[in-house]
């Protein structure tokens, strides 16, 4: 073999060889699922189905061991009622655990308010838990690492570890968070990650009569949740905040804050 | 569980103290409570004693000498202070240490424990340097001593114990101690800033609360801790002082009956120059506060962003009393006057300095109970109603008691580190 024959192969060689051995030490199959993972739970709110039963904040209640006679709660559903004079109302009556009973406005301090039907413009029911942000605010904030996000894009508390500083709580631009009177920790929706594991429904997508909750894989593009949120106009709460929520809502009002 | 749960009578954390009106979301809560107000307000008087200290060891201001030796006892009594509000504020408190096992650095808070440690053993070191001589010497005093009483021994050991084996004090030796002390109030001056910058930044990085959340929020912190912190090492000189002046005058305590001791006169003498400089320096300060804040307040005004509504109502209405009148007029305006008219006077800068103390804490307060006065959804408002009288441990803990305890415990502390440390000194036995 000549010189220059030997030194041309050797380039070749090395050229060839080099592409298959970058895509060796480059990709790393940890770090490409974990950037892709098979699953990332999403959540889809179609406002217009809600009738606020409340059934999905009893559901919930019950499933995660929130007391029913404590003052907060995983998920709630507010009722917006615009009247033809231009104001709004807004309220949320013990989240709602018992649904809408009353057609007065709770105005807190033990006061409401009477709505004469005939000068009611619009109004609506709008459910709200945690937005399981893909960014979210208060992981980042939490100064034990207390809580976090999971692969399949849900954020957890854990128990044992949370100090109950609070910050997460101040954090969280939804107010989706609050400490657990019973355990005295930082408390939220999880999506019943322990439900979601085994292949059931979360507890307040099982009970929501009207399909309003739903749940689906947002990188399975033959979900049929993903197919609604890649083809209809949908929206996300306090999307200034930077979270990125992965709660998304059909029929979002502006006013929905 | 569910069974056990269902025993208890509900009452969520916050409830307590909290009032929602109109529309304010279900889980929200004036979670972050007087303990909140007091840690900011316990870590600024530390920050603000720490530099008042430094002024003279770094800057050199001879005349501030006795408040500087006085200044770095006190903020060494303190430090553990800044921390207990904390404690009393953690739903875990015995969890508390995780954030010095595990800490996850994306949180402002995780840094704490670190910051809180090296500021410590700077104040720590700085005093050992400054007293190290007096160490020394009490304990050969002590050790000379022929039939020593049983206090005699304690004290002896404690004070063998404090010298850490050096026991070198010739001329060289203090001199080296004296340039060591200086290098360390000088990384000690950054160190203190960053501790209270850091508290602000704790608060203005929340993006979710639209009153806490601006750049100025850790300088505004830094300024006014600097504030409160010159004006309780005046206001804790000044009442010291008159102290030993009763003391010296009725050979109360067992200094005031040395040949030597510093009789009424000069006690007086010494007073007036030391509260005087640094009451000037405590102006400077509050034109540097009083201006941020403004600033801000304007900045909000002007630009009228998305909160500006909620913020104006909480702000010109339902907490105009707190803060324009008790924080800016009471807590600012006046002092300031009372300083900057002629003729000033021992008694009026130590009645302003009260008012300026007063009127940080109002400032605290107003940034943290404020922030938490509008609901997220800024269509409704929460009330803070400070728990007086505790039905339970939390009411304690967060409420009027609890607080409390916050501003004496360092009053407490001072008096017993003063009995190692002493703040007061004749001129030789340190620098």
């Amino acid at each position: 073999m000549e010189r220059r024959e030997f030194l041309k192969k050797c380039v070749m060689v090395i050229a060839g060889a080099s592409v298959p051995l970058s895509a060796l030490t480059l990709i790393d199959p940890k770090k490409v699922l974990a950037a892709n993972p098979d699953i990332q739970w999403a959540f889809l709110v179609d406002t217009t189905k809600c009738v606020g039963c409340g059934f999905c904040v009893k559901a919930c209640k019950t499933e995660n061991d929130i007391p029913f006679d404590a003052h907060v709660s995983r998920t709630w559903v507010e009722r917006y009622v615009y009247t033809k004079d231009d104001r709004r109302y807004v309220d949320s009556p013990n989240a709602a655990l018992y649904g809408f009973t009353e057609s007065r406005i709770d105005l807190g301090r033990g006061e409401f308010k009477e709505i004469d039907p005939k000068n009611v413009g619009k109004a609506f029911f709008v459910p709200k838990l945690c937005n399981h942000c893909s960014s979210p605010a208060c992981t980042q904030v939490c100064p034990v690492g207390a809580t976090y996000k999971t692969d399949d894009g849900v954020v957890l508390v854990d128990r044992t570890w949370c100090i109950g500083c609070g910050y997460c709580i101040m954090a969280c631009p939804y107010a989706a968070r609050f400490f657990h009177p019973v355990l005295h920790v930082a408390d939220k929706c999880t999506f019943c990650y322990h439900r979601l594991s085994k292949g059931l429904d979360s507890a307040c997508v099982n009970a929501c009569p009207f399909g309003a909750r739903k749940m689906g894989n947002i990188h399975d593009i033959d979900d049929p949740i993903t197919k609604i949120i890649m083809n209809e106009r949908v929206g996300v709460l306090k999307d200034e905040f930077g979270t990125k929520p992965q709660a998304f809502y059909i029929g979002l009002a502006q006013e929905v804050r | 569980m569910v069974g056990q749960i269902a025993q208890h009578a509900m009452e969520v954390h916050g409830e307590a103290w909290t009032i929602k009106e109109l529309f304010t979301l279900p889980n929200e809560y004036i979670y972050w409570s007087i303990q909140i107000v007091m840690y900011p307000f316990m870590t600024g008087l530390v920050a603000g004693a720490f530099v008042l200290s430094s002024l003279y060891h770094v800057f050199g201001v001879e005349k501030l000498k006795e408040i500087a030796r006085f200044s770095l006892v006190f903020s060494f009594a303190l430090l553990p202070v800044a921390m207990m509000p904390l404690m009393l504020h953690l739903q875990q408190p015995f969890r508390g240490i995780n954030v010095l096992m595990t800490p996850h650095f994306t949180s402002a808070i995780s840094a704490f424990g670190i910051v809180f440690l090296t500021y410590a053993s700077i104040v720590a070191t700085e005093i050992w340097l400054v007293y190290r001589k007096y160490f020394v010497e009490t304990a050969n005093v002590l050790m000379a001593k022929q039939n020593r009483s049983m206090i005699d021994n304690l004290r002896m050991m404690i004070f063998q114990a404090l010298t850490l084996g050096a026991w070198d004090i010739s001329h060289e030796a203090v001199e080296k101690d004296h340039k060591a002390c200086k290098i360390m109030a000088g990384i000690g001056i950054p160190v203190a800033c960053f501790l209270h910058g850091y508290a602000g930044f704790i608060f203005g990085s929340v993006k979710a609360n639209a009153l806490w959340m601006t750049p100025l929020m850790p300088v505004i912190f830094i300024c006014s801790a600097v504030v409160s912190g010159v004006a309780l090492c005046i206001l804790t000189y000044v009442v010291v002082q008159e102290i030993r002046k009763y003391m010296a005058k009725s050979k109360m305590a067992r200094w005031a009956k040395d040949a030597d001791a510093p009789n009424a006169e000069e006690l007086e003498a010494s007073k007036h120059t030391e509260v005087m400089i640094s009451s000037n320096y405590l102006l400077y300060f509050m034109i540097a506060a009083m201006t941020l804040e403004i600033l801000d307040l304007i900045f909000r005004g002007y630009t009228q962003v998305k909160s500006w509504d909620i913020l104006r109502e909480v702000i010109m209405e339902r907490d105009f009393v707190k803060i324009f009148i008790l924080q800016y007029t009471i807590g600012n305006l006046l002092p300031f006057v009372m300083m900057i008219l002629p003729g000033r006077t021992v008694r009026r800068t130590t009645i302003a300095t009260v008012l300026v103390l007063f009127g940080v804490f109002m400032m605290r307060y107003n940034v943290v109970i404020g922030g938490q006065a509008f609901s997220l959804s800024f269509a409704g408002f929460m009330d803070y109603h400070l728990p007086i009288i505790p039905h339970n441990w939390e009411t304690f803990k967060e409420g009027l008691l609890g607080a409390m305890t916050v501003a004496v415990t360092p009053f407490v502390l001072f008096y017993f580190i003063n009995m190692f440390i002493p703040a007061f000194l004749k001129e030789e036995s340190t620098h």
